[in-house]
């Protein structure tokens, strides 16, 4: 039976079977599970063909959500990339930007989407794994496997910190996501189980502390751009491992800190709405025009 | 450990696995408790739920369970219009239930056949659901596992029975909760089991003495 419960086991399990991070994974899964890996490699099919179209609607999408506060700013980034020369990032940190706007716009209008760990972070790691492809050459089957690499950390981020904003603020949700898909990103490269371990501690030290404080309740704003942020942020990390980069502090103990720092967070900055950007005054006036109208 | 796909999935209709996903379930639990067509469907709305309804299309996603929509249903959005369309009534209103779990929604529903329901259900986040009261029984459902319900008179030897016509067929009790308004008086009993429950093993419960009525839910 596989068992492992931190980055670290993951890592040592992977190097002894001389497999891949993935296939430690897809071997856990289909063990708890009870069903065939084939099974399984279906499932995360169905999940990338839905990750895929999000990205490809919402780049066209014009609609706004409910509330009105977002909607078309993905398509803006992406036509701005195809004229990329008047960029300063170049065209795959806007792409992957425009790819994360795009799924989250997509949440936010109620279209269909795939929670990767959570709705408010689902753009991150479709974004990040879609553009990393595009770049790589990669195809369908080294997709399926790097999400399930980024699958693994986000399952040892759940059971050692938190993937939920309520109880560990954004860094749980949006910093998990950009873990995983810099652990993604490195499966793509082809590089070694070490350098995933070092993309998720690079990419989750820098986004620790991070509240979740969003207006008016809504997975709006600060939400969607934080996804096309995020993401970006993702590929950073993934190159800074992939250079031969290593993080000060072990994957594990990053994580370890997360959750503690989730603890130490105020619960009015846990998904309550009380205080942050959602307690300012724009906010707040967006919040008292957004639920007297029509009442 | 959790697993694979509640790290990468579910695939669901956004823009909140609780506001939105855990909606639609705790609307599709009401639908099948009603067990028939629904026609007539009042919505109350609490705690977050009541205020931030409009931005998550909570009522929308509640109004979709209620009709059958699955939640990754792209129809969930245009669902009260749908509704119009069907001939579903609905009405939206906010409450206040005091201490009740932040995201609540009391669903009252009237069936084509005249079957009428109420049902009190709390989205408890990532999409699950816990429904805690079904006409004015105090209960604990989570929508995850093949459910019987019986209504019997609460006197001893019921449960048993009950619970034996499931062994017979070999069908493992996972969880079990009685409730009862009164002692002596109708009696409400929640079984969720490990596999599906067959017809013939449905009707043998309701050929239990004692037993008013039993339906089964299947998981959502």
């Amino acid at each position: 039976m596989i068992k492992f419960k931190n980055v670290q086991e993951l890592i040592a399990l992977a190097n002894e079977k001389e497999v891949a991070i993935y296939d430690v994974v897809m071997q856990y899964e289909a063990e708890t599970s009870q069903l065939q890996v084939d099974k399984i490699i279906d499932t995360m099919k169905q999940n990338w063909k839905v990750m895929r179209e999000s990205v490809e609607s919402g780049i066209r999408n014009q609609d706004k959500s409910a509330s009105g506060l977002v909607g078309g700013d993905a398509k803006r980034m992406h036509d701005y990339l195809t004229d990329n020369d008047k960029s300063y990032a170049g065209s795959m940190p806007l792409k992957v930007a425009a790819y994360a706007l795009a799924v989250s716009e997509v949440n936010a209008v109620m279209g269909r989407i795939v929670a990767c760990p959570t709705a408010g972070s689902c753009g991150i790691l479709p974004a990040a794994v879609l553009a990393g492809a595009q770049q790589k050459k990669c195809d369908e089957a080294m997709i399926i496997n790097a999400l399930f690499t980024a699958s693994g950390i986000g399952m040892v981020i759940a059971q050692n910190a938190s993937i939920a904003g309520a109880e560990g603020g954004c860094q749980a949700e949006c910093g998990s996501a950009a873990g995983m898909a810099a652990a993604a990103l490195v499966e793509l490269a082809g590089g070694t189980p070490e350098q995933v371990g070092q993309a998720v501690a690079l990419a989750l030290k820098n986004l620790l502390g991070l509240v979740c404080d969003p207006v008016a309740g809504l997975v709006e704003v600060p939400c969607v751009k934080r996804n096309g942020f995020a993401a970006v942020h993702a590929v950073m990390a993934a190159d800074m491992a992939l250079a031969g980069i290593k993080s000060v502090i072990p994957v594990d103990e990053v994580i370890d800190a997360m959750y503690k720092i989730g603890l130490a967070l105020p619960k009015s900055l846990r998904e309550t709405s009380e205080e942050g950007l959602a307690n300012t005054p724009t906010a707040r006036s967006i919040e008292k025009n957004l639920y007297s109208k029509d009442k | 450990m959790r697993g694979v796909f509640d790290i990468i999935g579910p695939i669901m209709i956004g823009p909140s696995s609780s506001h939105t996903a855990g909606a639609v379930r705790i609307g599709l639990m009401a639908r099948k408790i009603l067990g028939e067509e629904p026609v007539q469907a009042t919505i109350e709305l609490y705690g977050s739920f009541a205020q931030t309804y409009k931005g998550h299309g909570t009522d929308k996603a509640i109004i979709a369970g209620i009709m059958g929509f699955a939640t990754d249903d792209e129809r969930i959005k245009d669902a009260l219009s749908i509704a119009v369309s069907k001939g579903l009534e609905y009405q939206i209103n906010t409450t206040d239930l005091g201490d009740a779990h932040p995201n609540t929604a009391v669903i009252y529903l009237i069936g084509e056949a005249g079957r009428m329901t109420k049902v009190v259900g709390a989205s408890i986040g990532g999409g699950n659901i816990r429904i805690t009261n079904i006409d004015e029984y105090d209960v604990e459902l989570t929508g995850q596992y093949h459910t019987l319900i019986s209504i019997h008179n609460d006197r001893p030897g019921v449960i048993t029975k009950v619970t034996s016509v499931l062994a017979k067929y070999k069908i493992n009790v996972a969880f079990m909760r009685v409730s009862r308004k009164s002692r002596g008086a109708e009696a409400l009993m929640i079984i969720e089991v490990d596999e599906p429950i067959p017809d013939d093993v449905l009707e043998e419960t309701k050929q239990v003495h004692g037993v008013t009525n039993s339906f089964r839910i299947p998981p959502i």
